[in-house]
C-alpha cells in the first residue's frame, strides 16, 4: 500500500499544470482517486467528511451487478451447451463457455466507451468518472449473447457521446446512457435485438438442430389467442417449459443479465442496504406493475388477449423487469429526485411496462422503453412536486399569519 | 372507446411534435421556462380544439367536392372548391388566434406578456394547420375532429412542458459551447422522440 502511494506521488509531477503530460491529467487523477481517497479539501465551508463520494457510489453499483454478471456468464454457457447438445453442462464447462461468449462483449463495451470517456475528459478537462464503469457494464448486460461486437461498439459510442458526454458528463445527462445505447441499437438493428426470438449462440459446426429458434416467454404469452390459457402455454413451451421457478432462477435464454430475477434481487438488496439505489423507485414500480396487471386480470378473458390474464408475479420474473427496475430505473441522475416524485416515477414505470407488454404488438418487451419515457418525464414530475410543496408552504404560512393576526 | 383510442393515439403514439416534427419553431423557442411553455401549450390546445371543428364545418359544407349540394342549386352542387382549402384554413386559424390573444390580454395579462410575439406566431404554427389538414385527410367526423384537435393540442402541451422541465434541469450542465441553447435542444428533442417511441404500435 505504502509503495503504491509513493509511486503515485512520484508520478504526479508530469501530470500537474506545467508538466509534460499536463493534458493527460484526468487519466492520472482517475487512477489516483480510484485507489486512494483524494487529499484535496473543498475550498469553502461546509466541509462534509464522508467516504461515500460519487466513485464509491458507482463502485457499489458495480458490486451489486456482480451476481447478475456471474449468472449471465454461467447462463450463456448453459444455454449454449444445452442447445448445441455438447453433452457437457457442468458448472465449470458452462462458466468457461459463457465467459468466451460474454467477456468479449463486456470488453468491447468498456474499451470503446472508455476511449470516448477519456477523449472527452482530456479535451474538455473534466475528471474521468466511475459512472462509466456502471454504464459500460450495464449496457452489455442488456444485450443478447449473439450480438455482433461491432454493434456493441456503435451502441456504446452513441450512449456515451450523445446520451451523456454532450450534456457535460456524468451527473448532467437526462436519459440513462446505457438505456440510450440499448434503445439506439434496438431501433437501428431490430433484427439482432428485436426480442421475440430467444438468443442462444448456436455453433453451426457442432449443432445438430440447425438454427435454434425458440420464442421468449413474453413472445409466447403474447401469441396466446383470446380465451386461451396463458399459463399452460408457457409451461409447455421451450425444452423445459417456462414455469415460475425456472424464470425466477433464470435458466432460460435471453439478454445476458436480465434472465435471473434472483440475481437482480441480490443486487437490489445490496443497493438498498448501502443506500445507493432508491427503494422507493423499486417499490413504486413493483406496485405499479401489480396494479396494472391485476386490473388487466379483471378483464373478461374471452374477449381480450389471453396475455391480460397473466398474474402479476409472472410479469415480475419475465423479461427484464427485475433488471430494469433494480439497475436502470434507480439511476440517481436520470430518475426523479424528490421523494414523492420517486414514488410516482416508479409507479408509472410499472404501469407502462405492463401496458407496453400487453397492448403493444410491436414490442414484446417494454421495460427499456418505459424507463426511457419516464426518464423524459422525470424532470417534469420533480417540477410539479416542488411547485406543489411551495404552494403548500405558502398556504400554511398564510393560515399561520391569519391565526396570529 | 373509439374516441379514447383516437385521443391516446394523437397524444402519445402520433404526437404532433415528436412523431411528425410539426410545430418545431415554437417548440424549440418557447421551452426555456416551464411557465411560458405551459402557457403556449394551453394556447395551442385551445386553438387546435377550436379550429379543427371550425375547419371541419367549412370543409364539409363549403369546400369539398359536392359540398354545396345543401343549397339545392344545381350549378353550385357540382362545384369543387377544395383548392381553397389552405387559404380558408389559414384565415380561420388566424381569426381564432386573434380571439385567443384578446382573451389572454383581457384576463391573463402576465401570460400574455410572457408569450409575446409567439402568440400571433401560432397563426403560422405548422402544427395547427397540420392538425386541420390531417383531419381532412383522415376523413374524421365532427366529434372525431373535435377530440382529435384537443388531444393533438394536449400532445403538444405535454411534449413542450416536458422539454421545458428538462431544459430547466440541464441549465447548470457543463455543455460544450457549440451546443449550448438550440443545439442541445435539438438533441434533446431527438432523445425525447426515442422515449415516445415506446407507444408506437399500441392498439387498444
Amino acid at each position: 500500500m505504502k509503495f503504491l502511494l509513493k509511486q503515485l506521488e512520484e508520478g504526479r509531477k508530469p501530470f500537474m499544470p506545467g508538466g509534460k503530460l499536463e493534458r493527460l491529467h484526468p487519466l492520472y487523477e482517475a487512477n489516483d482517486t480510484f485507489l486512494f481517497t483524494p487529499s484535496e479539501v473543498t475550498h469553502g465551508a461546509p466541509h462534509v467528511r464522508d467516504a461515500i463520494d460519487i466513485k464509491r457510489t458507482m463502485i457499489m453499483v458495480v458490486l451489486a451487478l456482480i451476481p447478475a454478471v456471474l449468472f449471465g456468464i454461467w447462463n450463456a454457457g448453459y444455454q449454449f451447451n444445452m442447445v448445441n447438445q455438447t453433452g457437457d453442462t457442468g458448472m465449470i464447462a458452462n462458466l468457461i463457455q459463457g465467459a468466451m461468449i460474454v467477456m468479449p462483449i463486456i470488453l468491447v463495451s468498456y474499451l470503446v466507451g472508455g476511449l470516448w470517456e477519456v477523449a472527452f475528459a482530456i479535451v474538455r478537462k473534466h475528471p474521468i468518472n466511475e459512472g462509466f464503469l456502471v454504464t459500460g457494464l450495464l449496457f452489455p448486460l442488456t444485450l443478447p449473447p449473439t450480438v455482433p461486437l461491432w454493434q456493441v461498439a456503435v451502441g456504446i459510442s452513441f450512449g456515451v457521446v450523445i446520451g451523456k458526454e454532450v450534456f457535460g458528463g456524468t451527473g448532467f445527462n437526462v436519459l440513462n446512457p446505457a438505456l440510450t445505447a440499448r434503445a439506439f441499437l434496438f431501433f437501428a438493428y431490430p433484427i439482432n435485438l428485436s426480442g421475440d426470438q430467444v438468443w442462444t449462440k448456436v455453433d453451426s459446426a457442432m449443432n445438430s438442430i440447425q438454427g435454434f429458434t425458440g420464442a421468449t416467454p413474453l413472445a409466447i404469452a403474447a401469441q396466446v389467442p383470446a380465451g386461451g390459457d396463458v399459463l399452460a402455454a408457457l409451461h409447455q413451451a421451450d425444452y423445459a417449459g417456462f414455469d415460475w421457478m425456472r424464470m425466477f432462477f433464470g435458466t432460460i435464454g435471453g439478454s445476458i443479465g436480465e434472465t435471473s430475477a434472483l440475481a437482480c434481487l441480490i443486487g437490489a438488496v445490496i443497493l438498498i442496504l448501502s443506500g445507493v439505489g432508491s427503494w422507493r423507485i423499486m417499490a413504486g414500480s413493483v406496485l405499479g406493475l401489480f396494479a396494472a396487471a391485476t386490473l388487466l386480470n379483471l378483464l373478461p378473458g374471452e374477449h381480450f388477449k389471453a396475455f391480460t390474464q397473466l398474474p402479476f408475479h409472472y410479469h415480475m420474473v419475465m423479461g427484464s423487469f427485475a433488471f430494469g427496475t433494480v439497475f436502470m430505473a434507480t439511476d440517481p441522475v436520470s430518475s426523479a429526485a424528490s421523494t414523492a416524485g420517486k414514488w410516482i416515477y416508479g409507479f408509472l414505470i410499472g404501469v407502462l411496462i405492463v401496458i407496453i407488454r400487453v397492448a403493444n404488438p410491436a414490442y414484446p418487451e417494454g421495460v427499456m422503453l418505459a424507463i426511457l419515457f419516464m426518464n423524459v418525464m422525470a424532470p417534469l414530475i420533480d417540477h410539479i412536486v416542488v411547485q406543489s410543496h411551495i404552494r403548500q408552504r405558502k398556504n400554511y404560512l398564510r393560515k399561520f399569519s391569519y391565526a396570529k393576526g | 372507446m373509439e374516441l379514447i383510442n383516437l385521443a391516446v393515439k394523437s397524444i402519445f403514439i402520433e404526437n404532433i411534435v415528436l412523431a411528425y416534427f410539426l410545430g418545431m419553431c415554437s417548440f424549440l423557442a418557447l421551452s426555456k421556462k416551464v411557465e411560458t411553455a405551459s402557457g403556449l401549450g394551453l394556447a395551442v390546445v385551445f386553438v387546435l380544439g377550436i379550429t379543427c371543428p371550425l375547419n371541419w364545418f367549412v370543409y364539409t359544407f363549403l369546400l369539398k367536392p359536392t359540398a354545396l349540394a345543401w343549397t339545392g342549386i344545381p350549378a353550385l352542387a357540382s362545384m369543387d372548391l377544395s383548392f381553397l382549402t389552405f387559404i380558408c384554413f389559414i384565415a380561420i386559424i388566424a381569426s381564432a388566434v386573434q380571439l385567443v390573444e384578446m382573451v389572454l390580454d383581457k384576463y391573463f395579462p402576465p401570460l400574455y406578456n410572457s408569450l409575446g410575439i409567439f402568440l400571433p406566431l401560432i397563426t403560422v404554427n405548422c402544427s395547427i394547420l397540420g392538425g386541420s389538414l390531417f383531419m381532412v385527410e383522415r376523413q374524421y367526423t365532427l366529434v372525431e375532429s373535435t377530440v382529435y384537435g384537443f388531444s393533438t393540442g394536449f400532445g403538444f402541451f405535454l411534449a413542450i412542458v416536458a422539454l421545458s422541465a428538462i431544459r430547466k434541469k440541464i441549465r447548470y450542465s457543463h455543455i460544450p459551447d457549440g451546443l449550448k441553447g438550440l443545439g442541445m435542444t435539438f438533441i434533446l428533442t431527438g432523445l425525447m422522440a426515442i422515449g415516445f417511441l415506446c407507444f408506437s404500435g399500441i392498439s387498444l
